[in-house]
């Protein structure tokens, strides 16, 4: 169970990637943030991102007709 | 026992909603069977596109300013004072000046507020355009830049998503006007993988980046701003550096102080269901504007077409006893492609935008609306 959810499903703009940045910066470190997210490409974006500044990718799951991805604030 | 309908917040959600619930309300006025009041820290109202037309010297600061009072509808009780408190259990909101306003109905319209004091040196280094005061700052730099790199860099999140592209079209026109653009690099960043968020807006940027000469880098978080000799460095949290001579920067924002310390979240953003607009919860509470949660742009028209909803299941709920419809998450914006050519996109919850080629007539469209805005403060268009 993540700490917080965001249901950014139908979200065209910001988008799920941008919910997710926001909601990095406004947590504290060691937060788990689930990110709800109709737009497939959010399942190579998101995991691209938080690779790239070093948090950890929890998980990444199928739901019914969107995705539940799971991160973790480590810095 | 009157009913008292409380709306926090005088920025365009709360100006709509209060005109719109005065008239749609206006019997229930007449016999003081309703009671609306409105609280805003500020006794002035500022149609904030506008700062965007201050940055280049196309629109005067005077321009953009009306008294608060001037907005509203007279059967509306108006405060100039400051909110510090919100408690949804007893059905109150406190404010700085020591009143308690008991409400039945309660519309939460806060905001939010740029805050470049979130990333280390932003505010000492960066040039923003998101206050009146910051855009008048940011125009006499601009007017002195004659040759140089200017960066452009946001925070998240934002209000008005577009803005990153229209202000790096503005200085593209800006800098071809005044015969110096061959002088001046335009370097754009931008927060996640492509240049806007928004695919098709995105698709369509590229080409045009690319025909202007605009360099940009994607994957860009600010993280730090440094100067050492008149060069700006900033960092970003993907671990990249851009130096620049100009730092035209959009801060990440906030919600209202009093959302934070009354413990409704730790960002200032207020948990709101997507259709009802209700604070999840709680069925007299309304949020509207950019101080929701929602996955949507934080945008003045949003803010306007939540508005409407708003205004209209509150005067159902009064009137009828149940609220009259569900917001769809519809969405409106301009886009200034330069200083002579404008596009528009709108979608909602489940239809995407898709941008028409831009053209001089949506420009003028905007210019005109940027003038008739004080009508949709006032609840006409």
């Amino acid at each position: 169970m993540a700490d917080k959810v965001i249901d950014a499903r139908g979200s065209f703009c910001p988008g799920p990637l941008m919910e997710l940045i926001a909601a990095i910066k406004s947590n504290p470190v060691g937060t788990t943030i689930e990110v709800l997210s109709t737009d497939k490409g959010s399942v190579k974006d998101i995991p691209d991102w938080v690779k790239k500044v070093g948090h950890e990718m929890v998980g990444v799951e199928e739901k019914d007709g969107y995705w539940s991805i799971v991160v973790k604030k480590l810095k | 026992m009157a009913k008292h309908v409380v709306i926090v917040g005088g920025g365009v959600a709360g100006t709509i909603i209060a005109n719109l619930l005065a008239r749609g309300l206006k019997e229930e006025l007449s016999k003081a069977e309703v009671v609306i009041t409105m609280v805003s820290k500020d006794d002035k109202h500022i149609y904030q596109p506008g700062f965007l037309y201050v940055l280049f010297d196309k629109m005067r600061p005077d321009e953009l300013i009306r008294d608060q009072r001037s907005l509203l509808a007279p059967s509306i009780i108006f405060h100039h004072d400051t909110v510090v408190g919100i408690d949804p259990k007893a059905g109150e909101v406190h404010t700085e000046k020591g009143k308690k306003l008991k409400y039945d109905y309660l519309v939460i319209a806060t905001g939010s507020r740029p805050m470049p004091e979130l990333i280390p040196g932003l505010k000492e280094h960066g040039n923003m355009f998101y206050t009146l005061e910051s855009a008048i700052e940011s125009r006499e730099k601009l007017r002195k830049f004659e040759k140089g790199r200017i960066a452009i860099a946001m925070g998240v999140p934002h209000k008005c998503p577009v803005a990153p592209f229209e202000v790096t079209f503005m200085l593209d026109d800006y800098f071809n006007k005044k015969g110096i653009r061959d002088k001046v690099e335009i370097y754009y960043t931008y927060p996640i993988g492509r240049i806007h968020t928004l695919e098709p807006v995105a698709q369509w940027g590229v080409p045009e980046f690319e025909r202007r000469g605009i360099k940009y880098e994607t994957l860009f978080n600010m993280e730090k701003v440094e100067a050492h000799n008149g060069t700006i460095a900033v960092h970003s949290a993907e671990g990249s550096t851009v130096e620049c001579d100009l730092l035209i920067t959009i801060p990440p924002h906030r919600g209202a102080q009093a959302i934070i310390d009354s413990g409704i979240s730790n960002d200032g953003w207020v948990p709101t269901n997507r259709y009802s607009l209700k604070y999840e919860g709680y069925e007299n509470v309304y949020v509207a504007g950019d101080t929701t949660n929602l996955p949507i742009s934080k945008a003045g028209s949003t803010a306007h077409f939540e508005s409407d909803v708003v205004a209209d299941n509150l005067i159902a709920e009064i009137k009828e006893g149940h609220p009259a419809r569900d917001y769809d998450g519809k969405v409106m914006c301009f886009i200034e492609t330069g200083f002579d050519k404008g596009t528009y996109i709108h979608f909602n919850y489940t239809n995407p935008p898709s941008p028409m080629p831009p053209s001089k007539m949506i420009h003028w469209l905007k210019l005109g609306y940027n003038r008739m805005y004080w009508l949709t403060a006032r609840g006409v268009l």
